[in-house]
């Protein structure tokens, strides 16, 4: 079965958990930049939690399935049309063929994410389905989605849900899964140079408003604020960076990398984002408004223990509500 | 004396990191610590990438369950076995390349066991427009600095900036020249440049502020081929002066 691409919406790529084992030739990780968003869907679409799905900005786009088959839209709150009749995010939903999907604007937040049950079936490159805009690599050789792409979907293992009827009538609450990430502030582990901040501009960084800057993508957050400096300046060499790292170029604005930030980077560490609240910096578009708040590095790793508790008790109630025939492990 | 510090860097990634200086005693310690690493084959160990003077590893957070089904201290857990197996606690895995006092024999140890790459390069004209540029900077004639730049024999320190770019150390010092006041948005793939006391090659079209000298009709990476980048970070390279047709040839099209 394929999935055509009537419209691609506004940026539509191809994402999975992201590429792994290549950060020694310069690639990086790309994947969904909300992964628990992405794993949701697919653990509503009886997926494993790998599968490639659709990442979603801002506008969505409007698709057609070629077959029966069933899908689930999580992430930032967008309309979601199936032949024109309104339908749940965060639920299973059934798409018969020659059926068109219309996703629409997002009424906040800035990336939805829709899974299909089976996963799409790109070409893996370096051991991964997702796209890499900026490295120009993955499916479509890096490219998000046009208008006509074919998008293959992998035959699930196993059919319908045994309780195909039910299965279309519940949801899940999005809260906690989803948070358009203005309310509380980002936590924020502290990086090897942020004792070298000057004083105002350390307390500036956690006391002041940011703004996200409108050149901002997944490569990184630009952000707009207090101009922050160092008490002398700071010379060093290239080093390794990951997505979360709040970076201070010599402009005095800090950027917080995304999933496809370079390897390496040569500007000073402020932090790195709690990995709990990358889902919360995917979510902020441009001019959205953001805090900081310091976080110790134990109390982050505890964080990302219990949110992975919850995950894994969400996989399980979703697995026995939903009871896919031949459930995929 | 500590021989090397580690740095968390965020929940599933630690920073080795054995100075803080661009040269080729320190990388050599790098790449030591990068092979025994990678050698012993840690459970949950995602990333090893090297880069100047650090190491990079990346890990799996909770590859190491406890009864809860999650790994509680997974730093400090991988901080012991690294300071185990870097630092010789466990004569077998004992590296003699991370003694500080070796730098000079593991520097000689890395480029004798080192993969040597030539890349031809066509210097100057359309494919070099800065060359003039970093001549009148060296003062020297642009074939002197041609001449400089070809004679070189250099190493890979590291892999970065885009997939596939190497940052080769070894420069010589004359050509050092400082990056361009006003970058280029679309540097053509296979440029070869200098920047500050770094030459590096555009693996693909990219922006970019160092100074264009020439170019290689080889593609530095392609995600389908095994291995996907030419280079690999340890390995040796010299560049071999060509010509337009030589490029062309080499490109695989008419001059």
């Amino acid at each position: 079965m394929t999935v055509e691409v009537v419209k691609p919406g506004l940026l539509t790529t191809l994402q999975d958990a992201g590429r792994a084992g290549f950060a020694h030739l310069g690639v990086g990780r790309a994947g969904a930049f909300d992964a628990p968003a992405l794993r949701i869907a697919n653990m509503l679409c009886g997926n494993p939690a790998t599968a490639c799905g659709l990442e979603i900005t801002l506008l969505g786009p409007t698709l057609r399935l070629h077959a029966d088959g069933w899908i689930a839209v999580t992430g930032a709150p967008l309309p979601v049309r199936i032949d024109g009749r309104d339908a749940p995010m965060w639920a299973t939903l059934q798409v018969h063929a020659g059926a068109t999907v219309a996703l629409g604007a997002m009424r906040a937040g800035c990336r939805s994410y829709l899974a299909v049950r089976g996963g799409f079936d790109a070409v893996a490159v370096l051991g991964s389905r997702s796209t890499d805009v900026n490295a120009r690599i993955g499916p479509f050789d890096g490219n998000p989605l046009h208008e006509g792409d074919e998008l293959p979907v992998a035959k699930a293992r196993g059919g319908a849900p045994a309780r195909a009827r039910t299965a279309s009538t519940w949801r899940l609450d999005p809260d906690p899964w989803f948070d358009d990430g203005a309310r509380k502030p980002l936590r924020l582990l502290p990086g090897s140079h942020l004792d070298r901040l000057e004083e105002t501009s350390h307390n500036s960084l956690f006391s002041d408003q940011f703004e996200v800057r409108s050149d901002s993508n997944r490569v990184g957050l630009r952000l707009f604020g207090p101009r922050l400096g160092f008490s002398a300046p700071i010379e060093m060499v290239s080093e390794g960076s990951v997505p979360g790292l709040l970076q201070l170029p010599p402009s005095g604005q800090p950027i917080a990398f995304g999933p496809e930030c370079p390897v390496s980077g040569g500007y000073p560490r402020l932090g790195q984002v709690a990995a709990v609240d990358i889902p919360r910096l995917a979510q902020l578009r441009p001019g959205d408004a953001l805090r900081f708040e310091p976080m110790a590095f134990d109390d982050a790793l505890a964080a990302l223990r219990k949110r992975e508790r919850a995950l894994q008790q969400l996989q399980a109630a979703i697995s026995n509500r939903l009871e896919w025939i031949d459930p995929i492990p | 004396m500590a021989e090397f510090s580690i740095e968390p860097l965020a929940e599933d990634a630690l920073l080795l990191r054995f100075g803080d200086g661009i040269d080729i005693a320190t990388n050599a310690r790098v790449h030591a610590a990068a092979r025994a690493v990678r050698a012993a084959k840690l459970p949950g160990i995602i990333d090893v990438a090297p880069a100047y003077s650090t190491l990079l590893l990346r890990f799996d957070a909770f590859a190491r369950p406890d009864k809860n089904g999650l790994d509680e201290r997974p730093h400090a857990r991988l901080a012991e076995i690294l300071h185990a197996l870097l630092r010789g606690a466990n004569p077998k895995t004992l590296d003699p390349g991370l003694r500080r006092e070796d730098d000079q024999e593991n520097a000689v140890a890395l480029r004798e066991g080192a993969r040597l790459v030539e890349i031809p390069v066509c210097y100057g004209g359309e494919y070099g427009p800065d060359l003039e540029a970093v001549a009148v900077h060296a003062g020297l004639s642009p074939d002197a600095v041609v001449a400089r730049h070809a004679a070189g024999d250099y190493s890979v320190a590291m892999l970065g900036f885009a997939p596939g770019f190497p940052y080769l150390l070894g420069l010589d010092p004359a050509l050092h020249a400082p990056r361009r006041t006003d970058p280029r948005t679309r540097v053509p793939a296979g440029s070869v440049a200098i920047g500050g006391a770094q030459t590096g090659i555009y693996p693909r079209e990219l922006p970019g502020g160092w100074n264009l000298i020439g170019r290689t009709p080889l593609p530095l990476f392609d995600p389908r081929r095994e291995p996907p980048a030419l280079l690999a970070a340890g390995d040796r390279v010299r560049f071999r002066a060509i010509d337009v047709d030589g490029f062309a040839r080499l490109a695989g099209r008419p001059a």
